[in-house]
């Protein structure tokens, strides 16, 4: 591993001072500190952000508003996100492990980079990991790549469970970029498919920062589920999940939310909204 | 003879000379040299780091590389704490931080400063094991044992969680520690005894 310096800012301006291209923001770790011992990422700085924002559930204005620094088991077990998105909570559970969803956060859940075993191989081509070098899955071991919206440059799959729901759910994104501007990106905006830059896996602007995520007010609590197919029970990627709600009044469905998940360089790639 | 004599007198002059710009050359390859190494190679860089573990409140001094799994082992001596796949696939080096199991082998040791940490040399009172070491031994949760130290911390959480309500469950929220021996039976019947 490269060395790097080390900081803990205490606020978000102070976050954003810290903030230098060679320098890289921390939260839980579980994939970033991977990244780095394999020498994938290698920050110069090293600024952990898991005191300076927000690890709080808050229901604002009928939404519900996950602060960047909520772990994955705290999120899993919060009373307001079980009655108000319940699928949340389930699809946080379908994913990684309890050590794991202890550590994780959920800004970095949405930043994540894929698990494609030639991403993770640096002997072998990407494009992802190295722009214009190839890409290794396309005619190699490919059974958990995209099968859909991928191309020849990259069939990459972004793994997170969590995201699959926040699609469905209609989830915004909510950013501070490097202006200390407040932005807010629509969570099916933020992700995208790899087009002809594989190396960027989504529309976060350069050097700017997660600050939590909303979801808004929604009639999907009561019926809903997250279906995850794949090799063994538990702690396990996705071969392909989905994320399904429906909207019953009067025994009719007035509203359907379906988003897939590990079939795409994006969550929720295919998502179909529908209204009678 | 006398063409042997110029050729040593020459050589005896080039050779002092050549050597005494050697002699004065260290001091300033020796700093090339570094700013080069400096350049290619980044020197290591350590931060200071007060943290609690096992109740020892410690001062240290740690590279910023360093994770929590190398702190204990190879700077602490706490072995107990076992490095299986060190990419937080195994659950081998499961440890508890603030009473939560984490993976110690992807938490840097610089994150640290202000929490506590738990090993699996911190579970027992004195000679009285913890319950679920006593339970391990009596279920046979284990065979060879080098996976044994991060069930365990992952079993006494799971407990404290409250995720003993049946087999299905206990097994679910192990699933991030894997046995190669596969002594997953009587982990589960350990959990379930220390459940009650």
């Amino acid at each position: 591993m490269k060395p790097f310096s080390f900081s803990k800012p205490g606020s978000l301006a102070k976050l954003m001072q810290a903030r230098k291209d060679a320098a890289q923001f921390l939260a839980g770790g579980t994939n970033l500190v991977d990244l780095m011992k394999k020498n994938i990422a290698a920050p110069g700085a090293l600024i952990d952000i898991s005191t300076a924002l927000s690890d709080k559930v808050e229901l604002t204005g009928g939404k519900l508003r996950i602060g960047a620094m909520v772990r994955n088991s705290a999120i899993a077990t919060n009373a307001q996100v079980i009655s108000k998105a319940p699928l949340v909570a389930k699809a946080v559970l379908a994913g990684a492990s309890p050590q794991i969803r202890n550590m994780a956060s959920t800004g970095g859940n949405l930043l994540q980079r894929t698990r494609c075993p030639y991403f993770y191989d640096v002997s072998t081509p990407c494009n992802k990991r190295q722009p214009g070098t190839g890409c290794s899955a396309l005619h190699g071991e490919n059974r958990m790549s995209a099968i859909v919206g991928y191309n020849d440059q990259c069939v990459a799959v972004h793994p997170s469970d969590l995201c699959v729901a926040l699609a469905a759910l209609d989830a915004t994104v909510n950013v501070t970029n490097a202006q200390q501007k407040q932005i807010v990106i629509p969570f099916k905006d933020f992700h995208k498919l790899p087009d002809n830059s594989p190396d960027r896996d989504n529309q976060l602007p350069a050097n700017a920062i997660i600050t939590s995520i909303d979801i808004p007010d929604n009639p999907f609590a009561q019926h809903h589920a997250y279906v995850k197919i794949r090799d063994r029970d538990s702690y396990a990627f996705a071969l392909i999940s989905v994320a399904a709600a429906l909207h019953i009044q009067g025994g009719r469905i007035a509203d359907v939310r379906l988003a897939s998940g590990g079939v795409a360089h994006k969550p929720g790639a295919g998502t179909k909204q529908s209204s009678s | 003879m006398n063409g042997k004599q110029s050729y040593s007198r020459r050589f005896f002059l080039k050779t002092s000379g050549a050597l005494a710009a050697l002699a004065a050359i260290p001091a300033s390859v020796k700093s090339l040299y570094t700013e080069v190494r400096n350049f290619i190679v980044s020197p290591r860089q350590t931060i200071p780091l007060s943290v609690t573990i096992n109740k020892k409140a410690l001062k240290l001094t740690v590279d910023t590389r360093t994770t929590l799994l190398d702190l204990l082992r190879e700077n602490l001596q706490l072995t107990g704490t076992k490095k299986g796949c060190d990419h937080g696939q195994c659950g081998a080096c499961t440890v508890h931080l603030n009473g939560e199991r984490v993976l110690s082998c992807l938490t840097l040791a610089a994150t640290l400063p202000g929490k506590e940490v738990t090993t699996i040399e911190g579970l027992a009172n004195g000679d009285q094991l913890h319950p679920m070491q006593q339970a391990f031994i009596e279920c046979d949760g284990f065979q060879c044992g080098y996976c044994t130290p991060g069930q365990i911390m992952s079993a006494v959480a799971c407990v404290n969680e409250g995720h003993t309500g049946s087999v299905a469950e206990i097994k679910e929220f192990m699933s991030g520690n894997l046995c190669r021996c596969g002594a997953y039976n009587g982990i589960v019947a350990s959990i379930q005894k220390v459940a009650g």
